[in-house]
């Protein structure tokens, strides 16, 4: 697997996200760091260097994390509150919902090694429900970088949004895929690959993956067409229902468990404007097996070769349908 | 303002809060009735705001993390000025601002949604933080009901507080011994709370959470102590002021009939000659 990678330089998004938001931080007093005894984890060593008064650290206590982050933004601080994504999201759940989302605090989400990136430590670290979690309250853009480039104009529309977002950092390394030209917009998926037999949407880790997959298709004559939908809510519909109309099949895959994440995003706006049939790839709703994060990937058929496969099967649903 | 102002201030809440609650239907008219004396103080004795300018940045913030208690922070809104006074008839009425726990974002003077127990502190401790970053001298203000005390994300902020030596936050406990079900002492015991409080490094005074002399003297800046985050523990009565609520646990948000309603009235009428 990953054949046109292999030689290709792979990046870890924390160190863009760390060397971005300390590049804003010396520009913008009032921006602040929070985290859970994380400094290492979410790479906020450089950051307590250069602005230790500024680097929040409550402990392990996540609860406390965002509630503190909520009532440093009423302060007028614009706080980064940064964490296992697992612990983050799950732990904090409700302050996530009532501090945050419902007060609208401008507090930066970060959820670092998010999805199945500490791999063999277990499904206590997975982050696989974060998608479904976030995305159902309001308020909240949803947000899963897919490489470095992506990761620093994400934290830079974060810095400059008055209000809330959730992004979702990995630490699997990634090579670039997108352009140092790049400008985020929150809610805007981009098109990696064209092709009208079917569309394959993914996000985060995944994003390289999918467009390695269409690769793999097109020696098969199958034209795929690659999104990366970086932005979970708000959706981009346009580009959706785009894609139904004009491939006619989707394939989602998602560093996720099935239920409620990217896949299901995509097939709320599919069902409402363009039913056409669609795969969702991801975690099948089991607690993942030992392995690292790219090993349980590849299990859960989302290597290059398993999401091509799952893109070529639903072309043959589609013609077989017509 | 002199203790026996605020007195007919508070006199004057409670029995809004009396009608409004008969009125709706619905309320926690128990733990509003002990909170009324406290909130009375923070509004019109202890705290630097401005109801003109309700976001202005170095203004004092109050945190009602006992969120189920909101009309009696909306009454007392109300008489300061931050909203309309007839705007209290809205109270839970279809799309009315005033819902049973407190919106910051469509009510002005309210600084962040509580409702689940345990988030105002928390919340608090970052306002907090937030002064001592800035420089800046406001204070914050946190209630919690001690009920309320059972959720543990309270001692994360507690601990945090003392880490970070917050002199400029101060938690007032509402220590009215009565939780929605049953007693504190028979559901789940922190009392007594000046101890914990303090072998967490926190400066702890208990007092008289309905004399208002005591209140307002605690609240008093000079009462600080340099480097360390402050508790009071009010020592209160749910239902205070109405002899068949007071101290009793049927109360929290249990709705006065037509009888008890005109009895509670007279009583607290009568309290305010």
């Amino acid at each position: 697997m990953n054949a046109p990678f292999e030689t290709a330089r792979l990046h870890d998004c924390r160190d863009a996200f760390a060397t971005t938001l300390e590049a804003l931080a010396a520009e913008n007093s009032d921006i602040v760091a929070v985290c859970n005894d994380s400094v290492g984890s979410s790479k906020l060593g450089g950051f307590k260097d250069r602005f230790p008064d500024r680097l929040v650290n409550v402990g392990i206590a996540e609860q406390n994390m965002v509630g503190v982050g909520a009532g440093l933004a009423n302060g007028g601080k614009v706080p980064f509150v940064c964490a296992a994504a697992p612990f983050l999201t799950g732990r904090a759940l409700e302050q996530i919902k009532a501090d945050i989302a419902y007060s609208l605090a401008n507090v930066k989400l970060v959820g670092i090694s998010s999805g199945m990136a500490y791999g063999e430590l277990g499904p206590t670290h997975h982050s696989i429900e974060d998608f479904a979690w976030i995305r159902a309250l309001p308020n909240i853009p949803v947000i899963a970088p897919a490489d470095r480039v992506e990761t620093a104009a994400a934290v830079r529309w974060a810095a400059q949004h008055d209000g809330p977002c959730f992004l979702r950092l990995s630490r699997v390394g990634v090579p670039d895929l997108l352009p140092e030209t790049f400008a985020f917009e929150p809610g805007k998926a981009d098109l990696l690959n064209e092709g009208d037999d079917v569309t394959i949407i993914a996000n985060g880790v995944l994003s390289h993956r999918a467009l390695q997959a269409s690769l793999i298709l097109k020696k098969q004559g199958i034209a795929a067409r690659v999104l990366n939908m970086s932005t979970v809510r708000p959706i981009d519909a346009g580009l959706i229902r785009q894609a139904a109309e004009e491939t006619g099949a989707i394939v989602t895959c998602e560093e996720h468990t099935i239920f409620g994440g990217l896949g299901s995003a995509v097939a709320e706006v599919v069902v409402e404007t363009r039913p056409v049939p669609m795969k969702f790839l991801g975690v099948p709703g089991i607690f993942a097996p030992t392995g690292s994060a790219n090993f349980l990937l590849d299990e859960f058929g989302m290597s290059p070769d398993g999401i091509a496969s799952a893109a070529a099967d639903l072309v043959g649903k589609k013609h077989n349908r017509q | 303002m002199t203790p026996q102002e605020l007195r007919a201030i508070a006199n004057h809440v409670r029995r809004r809060d009396l009608q409004a609650v008969y009125e709706a239907g619905a309320g926690h008219i128990g733990g509003e009735l002990s909170v009324t004396d406290i909130l009375t103080a923070l509004y019109f004795q202890t705290m630097r705001i401005d109801p003109s300018a309700p976001m202005a940045p170095e203004r004092d913030r109050l945190v009602l993390s006992k969120g189920h208690t909101a009309l009696a922070l909306y009454i007392v809104l109300s008489e300061r000025g931050f909203i309309p006074k007839d705007e209290i008839a809205t109270f839970l009425k279809p799309h009315s601002r005033l819902n049973g726990h407190p919106n910051r974002v469509k009510v002005p003077g309210v600084e962040t949604n509580t409702g689940p127990l345990g988030h105002g502190l928390p919340v608090g401790v970052g306002m907090a933080k937030a002064a001592k970053l800035n420089g800046q001298n406001w204070r914050t203000f946190v209630i919690t009901g001690d009920g309320e005390m059972q959720e543990g994300s309270n001692w994360e902020a507690i601990m945090s507080a003392a880490q970070f030596k917050l002199d400029n936050l101060t938690l007032i406990i509402d220590h009215n011994r009565l939780q929605q079900g049953a007693r504190l002492a028979e559901t789940n015991d922190l009392a007594p709370f000046a101890p914990k409080l303090a072998a967490f490094g926190w400066a702890v005074e208990e007092i008289d959470g309905h004399d208002m002399e005591a209140i307002c003297e605690a609240l008093a800046p000079h009462t600080v102590t340099p480097g360390k985050p402050k508790c009071i523990v009010a020592n209160t009565n749910k239902g205070q002021g109405i002899s068949f609520m007071s101290d009793n646990v049927a109360w929290h948000h249990k709705v006065p009939n037509q009888e008890q309603y005109n009895q509670a009235m007279a009583e607290l009428e009568e309290a305010a000659r």
